[in-house]
């Protein structure tokens, strides 16, 4: 009983064990700790944007924009530190750019009736093509002041042996949770995907709620942004193409249902990994990357159905 | 008489819990049994089991003199068996006569034939009297008007047996009779019928025989005629209950709401005021407009002109937000679509408008101050439930009402709106909700009470205030109020438009 609920319950959790177990019978590298740091490092940026989409999938939305806002935030940081603004200015600046573009896709989403999908798709192609216009289709260096090494420093240097990218991504973590499990507003955001009617008559203020979810994802993919820049010491204008994927898939993962009303931070990042172990497992085992992809489409199908199945069962 | 249907031994748990106890039932041909019990008896539960919803632990079903096992409700369908179902289960985007056609669409040369489903869907609503366009989506009509959408695609089956599970609850006296003679019209083409209502008098007027539950376990059957009203509750709650409507005479304090020359969707030019400490009943007929009024009050339904007052002072309604900021609570009259999320917990869905009592500034739920609210709650209104975790979807149609008034309760609003809070409930149960709407009437809380059931209007409200076509009326103290009055000056506007 209690632990078929736990299975049940867990099941992605379970997934990523067993996947992990098999990469380390077929490759014995697999396990040692830096291969370990280098896949939570390589995962961090989408996990971190996939937090984000885990409150917009809740609210049964979708956020297309997070790639090309990861890559005009990219371009805005990259160009505030070649101006040596100081770096808090910097950081902050370009997380609100993110928030703010986030912001005006739950806009147009909540007063003008856009469906999320496609408000986030113009968003999408808007945000890439003032991304192209602003760095005229070049990478935007970081340049060579003081502020540019701490930057560098932010997203490519470790505390305790523990690289940034991924500290970042557990403090993202806990105060997603905290938000979504322990708060009014975490509340709401579940009650808008379970029943938005059901939520509007229960005095909630649907509209600035949802507003308030694009603007987390917005914010959060201009902190992936940020942390992809400073890796490169430069603002790449076609980053984060096709990233929105990549986040969904960790989101489905993770057991959240795109029909909105459920779902757990906690997943997400599983789901996350899930996908970070297999980028990992099939480029140490010498995968090509086109074989990669089948791979990886194969492995999300495979999870889905499992996770779809027990539902029709429960 | 024929036997249509038999059961035997039924048994059904849901994770661990026993819900149905070796239950045994008979349905015959030209006869309508009724199915009683208390909320969470497990009456929804064994209907599940006949349609093929559910799948029964142990036990057999005889249908037609064979044993049977529905693996869906499909199946049973085809196999002639129809079932209206207590939470109404059609699609709001979906047109009425897509609604009554779902999934057996006619086809001709793969191409649906829209103009048959149209016409024979306004064939079975005209035989319940609805002057429904088929062609409306379902969304747009009253709850009243959806059941007996629902109502009209059970007869579309041309089912042996129909399994009507609470039809009743959402209909007037007026739509109630109309479905009674279609009943009786039923019974005499020798179809097998199984009738769930909490409304007692339903089942004397209507059945021939009666089944009742309590607890999972079926402890009477026999003709409706051997039975008194007082040994049918007895069998139910097994215990004696006495006085159905306990009133209480209000001893009314200021004027607590002012309504004045009050215009919206669905309401005209009404006016009225209630105080603290009474309760004020709202009659009419299905579309007078009485739920348009009580959504214009709590914000949902847009002003077109007038004013609402709360203690003497004007009050801004643009959404329920502001309707809750004035310490509104409103009860809906469809808890489905509009009062619980029914994928999410009880106790989430208990506290989801008074969450602010829990919540610090910074908007941290204190959630074991919730906890403790929460089961109190299920403990004061004897909600029938594991604990407060379980999902609303799998608690019975009673006990979801009462988690849906439990709900407006706990921001403690000034003024409290019930649309039709018995629906669905237990005669038990309503009782417990009459002696806790007279509590809070003495506790100061000004209640307006919007009720289909008219003994339950005349029982408990202090004054009634009627509605026709979205005007007021005619306005009664209790002690004029009789069934008669209020009758005449429901249908009054209906006939001069
Ligand atoms: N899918 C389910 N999962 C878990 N428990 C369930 C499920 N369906 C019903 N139950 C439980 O079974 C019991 C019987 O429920 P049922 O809906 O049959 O009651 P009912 O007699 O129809 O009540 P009501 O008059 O309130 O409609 C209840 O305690 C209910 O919580
Ligand atoms: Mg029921």
């Amino acid at each position: 009983m209690k632990l078929n609920t736990f299975i049940s319950e867990n099941k992605s959790l379970i997934g990523l064990i067993i996947l992990m177990a098999a990469v380390s019978f077929a490759n014995a590298n697999f396990l040692g700790v830096d291969n370990m740091l280098n896949i939570l490092r390589q995962t961090s940026i989408n996990a971190v944007i996939a937090m984000g989409m885990t409150f917009v999938i809740i609210t049964a939305g979708i956020d297309l924009s997070v790639g090309s806002i990861l890559a005009f935030a990219g371009a805005i940081c990259a160009s505030l530190i070649g101006m040596d603004t100081p770096l808090v200015i910097a950081l902050l600046v370009t997380i609100i750019v993110g928030a703010g573009l986030g912001a005006t896709s739950g806009v147009i989403i909540s007063y003008f009736n856009v469906q999320p999908f496609i408000a986030t798709l113009v968003g999408m192609t808007m945000i890439r093509g003032a991304t192209l216009v602003y760095t005229q289709g070049r990478p935007i260096s970081t340049g060579y002041f003081d502020v540019a090494e701490s930057f560098y420093q932010f997203g490519a240097g470790y505390i305790l042996g523990i690289p940034n990218p991924v500290i970042l991504m557990i403090v993202i973590f806990a105060l997603c949770w905290f938000i979504l499990s322990q708060t009014r507003f975490g509340r709401h955001v579940y009650a808008i995907g379970g029943n938005e009617n059901v939520a509007r008559l229960s005095g909630i203020n649907v509209k600035k709620v949802k507003i308030l979810v694009y603007a987390l994802s917005g914010a959060l993919a201009a902190l992936a942004g940020i942390i992809l820049t400073a890796r490169l010491e430069s603002a790449q204008p076609t980053a984060g193409l096709g990233y929105e994927l990549d986040a969904i898939a960790a989101v489905v993962l993770g057991g959240t249902s795109l029909a909105g009303g459920k779902g757990r931070i906690f997943g997400t990042i599983i789901g996350a990994l899930i996908i970070g172990v297999l980028n990992n497992a099939l480029n140490i085992m010498d995968v090509s990357s086109y074989y990669q992809m089948i791979a990886k489409g194969a492995v999300i199908l495979l999870a889905v159905v499992v996770d779809s199945r027990g539902k029709s069962n429960a | 008489m024929t036997i249509l249907l038999e059961l035997q031994g039924i048994e059904k748990s849901f994770s661990g819990i026993n819900v149905l106890k070796s239950v045994d039932l008979t349905i015959r041909a030209g006869r309508v049994v009724a199915l009683a019990g208390e909320n969470g008896a497990g009456k929804s539960t064994l209907m599940k089991i006949i349609s093929g919803i559910y799948q029964r632990d142990a036990g057999t079903v005889v249908y037609n003199g064979k044993e049977v096992t529905f693996a869906n409700a499909r199946q049973s369908m085809d196999a002639g068996i129809g079932i209206i179902h207590q939470e109404l289960n059609l699609l709001p985007e979906l047109s009425v006569a897509e609604n009554i056609y779902l999934g057996r669409e006619p086809t001709k040369l793969g191409k649906i034939q829209w103009d048959v489903i149209e016409s024979q869907s306004k064939k079975y609503l005209a035989q319940l009297k609805q002057d429904i366009d088929p062609k409306t989506p379902l969304g747009k009509l009253s709850i009243a008007q959806q059941q007996m959408v629902e109502i009209a695609k059970a007869l579309s089956l041309n089912a042996e047996v129909i399994i009507m599970d609470e039809p009743t609850d959402a209909l007037t006296d007026i739509e109630t009779a109309v479905l009674f003679e279609v009943v009786d019209e039923l019974r005499a083409q020798g179809k097998g019928l199984v009738f769930i209502s909490h409304r007692l008098g339903e089942i004397f007027q209507m059945c021939d025989d009666i089944a009742i539950l309590r607890d999972g376990e079926m402890v009477h059957q026999g003709p409706v005629a051997e039975i008194t009203e007082d040994e049918l509750i007895r069998h139910m709650v097994g215990r004696e209950l006495s006085d159905q409507y306990p009133f209480v005479p209000a001893t009314p304090g200021d004027v607590r709401i002012e309504v004045e020359n009050l215009t919206a969707h669905g309401a005209k030019e009404i006016s009225f005021s209630a105080h603290a400490g009474e309760v004020v009943g709202f009659a009419g007929l299905v579309g007078a407009g009485r739920t348009e009024l009580a959504k214009a009050i709590f914000g949902e339904n847009p002003i077109q002109s007038g004013t609402v007052k709360i203690d003497g002072k004007p009050i801004r309604l643009r959404s329920p937000q502001d309707g809750v900021k004035a310490q509104i609570g409103y009860v809906t009259e469809d808890r489905k679509q509009e009062g619980l999320v029914q994928s999410q917990e009880l106790g989430t869905n208990m506290t989801l408008t008074g969450l602010d009592r829990f919540c610090n500034v910074l908007g941290f739920v204190n959630k074991a101050s919730e906890a403790v609210t929460i089961s109190e709650y299920i403990e004061a209104f004897a909600i029938k439930t594991r604990d407060a975790n379980t999902i609303i979807s799998n608690l019975s149609g009673g006990n979801q009402q009462k988690v849906s008034i439990a709900k407006s309760l706990v921001p403690e609003p000034k003024v409290l709106i019930l649309d039709e809070p018995t629906r669905g409930v237990d005669v038990g149960a309503k009782r417990e909700i009459y002696t806790l709407i007279n509590k809070l009437k003495a506790e100061g809380l000004c209640i307006l009470l919007i009720s289909s059931d008219m003994p339950e209007l005349l029982g408990i409200s202090d004054r009634i205030h009627v509605l026709s076509s979205g005007k007021l009326t005619g306005s009664f103290d209790r002690d004029e109020a009789t069934q008669e009055n209020i009758m005449r000056c429901a249908v009054a506007g209906q006939t001069n438009g």
